[in-house]
């Protein structure tokens, strides 16, 4: 077997999310490609690879690769899209990931782009609620991807009690991180009223349940340790990234209480983290989890390990997910508050980590970093596609 | 915006944000696409709706039973199969009601998506019809049968 070369996160860019009417798709993508190329110091020509995570239904451009590529100056580059729903950013991470690892390259960038706002919300509901298996669940039956979460919602309700309320509180956590940084599409406190009065979309779940439709970009740029060590004195490392996938029909899924990828994803990832599977959180300062509904983050927390099945809602109803609890998550605000352009989300999680354990972002936001490992969770669909990726300041 | 508007030809078509008033060009390139979709191997499946009966398939090797129906068993890396009628009897295993519909189910008045259980073993993904809504349960018996409405 080859070894993997060791892999540093040297340079990290963001883009403002939200309804961005005020630019194109290639202005957004080179807002992300600008900073990380500035925060790494690097020109175009030292990036060998690119790859894109991009799911692009929403945008007018049907395959906008080439087009970000010349727009940014990233022509000479090596290129791939990937798509994988909603983590199609992490996808992107993995391809790049995997091309310095192999030592095929020396510096490769992960970009995530989506431009969903080119389209209204009924055709976004459309374009989301066709991922799975579109003829024999969406067809015939109109569900949205609320509609898929709210299966999971009212399972997990009834069966362990967890009510309205603790989902809410999910939401009014992430609002208040987002309310502290810049770069979220609703930097706005609200309050559990707020959360609890607004009004259902898919019974059990409201609108303040749910993320939101972003255009956005995020770019990291990956580099082999002998690149890395001449690039920056602050490297944060790829410890692991990995992946696993579940079944495309909802109708296939062994219960709604638990979303299997993650497990399997989390498993994957700790074992080459070298975690103790059984109590992850002792590992980690700070966490970005996939939030994409507020029901989605407390079964995360359940299937990443960080409490016992049926333990999530607790977490929340006792607000331990903050700063100063058992694990801070989401201090980015999360894809409920800082927005979830689809294919950046999984590169906008790292980003965030990234600076998080760099302890560069505002600091009413910001993690203690004791131990320097972070943790990003983020899921395709209803788990179709999930990854887990750890990044830490040490090697090792 | 009217002061927006008259720096562009009327010819052109630019609308304005409603929010942010920002230039926006409305793509006059409109199209509508309709997929033609392989049925050829499920043809059972469809002749069964007609007869208000819904198949499955099942591998005559492992006996797995698939549903959506399938031709390929990717166990035995075979299509020896034979259709299954569904009893259609089964229980509610988790449920919710769209009330923000997508694009293409605008005309329809809020509708409750489940998913059941039925005694085969296999889960269908469904709307669920009932009188009395707030009586709705986990657990609950429920029949899947076959109806006829409009897209």
């Amino acid at each position: 077997m080859i070894a993997l070369r060791n892999v540093a996160i040297v340079g990290v860019g963001h883009s403002r999310f939200g309804k961005r009417v005020d630019v194109s798709i290639p202005e957004l993508a080179w807002e992300a490609i600008k900073e990380a190329l500035k925060d790494a110091n690097l020109s175009q020509e030292d990036i060998k690879f690119v790859s894109l995570g991009s799911f692009g239904i929403w945008s007018s451009e049907s395959s906008p690769g080439a087009l970000i590529l010349e727009y940014s100056g990233l022509t000479s580059a090596e290129f791939l899209r990937v798509e994988a729903a909603c983590a199609s950013g992490s996808a992107a991470l993995k391809v790049a990931y995997n091309a310095v690892a192999s030592g095929a390259v020396d510096i490769a960038m992960a970009l995530g782009v989506e431009k969903m706002n080119e389209v209204g919300t009924a055709e976004n509901l459309e374009i989301l609620g066709r991922i799975g298996n579109y003829f024999w669940e969406f067809q015939n039956f109109g569900p949205t991807f609320v509609g898929y979460y709210a299966l999971y919602a009212t399972a997990y309700m009834n069966k362990y009690g967890a009510t309205e309320e603790d989902l809410a509180k999910i939401a009014v956590k992430n609002h208040y991180y987002a309310s502290f940084n810049p770069k979220a599409h609703i930097p706005k406190k609200i309050t559990l009223e707020d959360a609890l009065g607004s009004p259902y979309i898919s019974w059990p779940l409201k609108l303040y349940d749910c993320s939101l439709i972003s255009d956005g970009s995020a770019a990291v740029i990956l580099a082999s340790e002998e690149i890395a060590k001449k690039i920056t004195d602050s490297p944060v490392w790829v410890r692991a990234i990995s992946g696993a996938t579940a079944t495309a029909n909802h109708s296939k899924r062994e219960d709604f209480l638990s979303i299997p990828s993650v497990r399997i994803a989390a498993e994957r990832a700790y074992k080459i983290a070298g975690f103790d599977a059984e109590n992850p959180v002792k590992y980690l300062d700070v966490a970005e989890v996939h939030d994409c509904f507020t029901i989605a983050e407390i079964l995360a927390y359940e299937d990443l390990g960080f409490v016992k099945k049926g333990k999530g809602y607790k977490l929340a109803r006792e607000e331990q997910t903050y700063i100063g609890g058992l694990i801070p998550v989401n201090l980015s605000g999360g894809l409920k508050a800082k927005g979830h352009p689809i294919g950046a989300t999984g590169i906008s999680m790292v980003v965030e980590l990234t600076k998080q354990l760099q302890q560069r972002v505002e600091k009413q936001r910001q993690a203690p970093i004791e131990k320097g490992v972070a943790l990003a969770h983020n899921v395709g669909g209803t788990g179709h596609y999930a990854f887990v990726t750890i990044l830490s300041l040490s090697k090792s | 915006m009217s002061n927006e508007e008259s720096k562009y030809p009327s010819t052109l078509p630019i609308k304005f944000d409603k929010k942010t008033g920002l230039p926006l060009w409305s793509d006059v390139r409109e199209f509508s696409v309709k997929y033609n979709i392989s049925i050829n191997n499920i043809q059972k499946f469809f002749e069964g709706l007609s007869e208000n009966k819904i198949f499955a398939t099942k591998c005559k090797r492992c006996g797995k039973v698939y549903f959506p129906p399938q031709v390929d068993c990717p166990a035995c890396k075979e299509s020896d199969i034979e259709w299954i009628e569904l009893s259609g009897e089964g229980e509610l295993e988790t449920f919710t009601i769209i009330k923000i519909k997508p694009k293409t189910f605008q005309h329809y008045d809020d509708y409750m998506l489940a998913v059941g259980k039925l005694k085969e073993g296999i889960k269908v993904l469904a709307w669920l019809k009932t009188d009395s809504p707030d009586k709705v349960k986990i657990g609950m018996k429920i029949k899947l049968v076959v109806t006829k409405r409009l897209p």
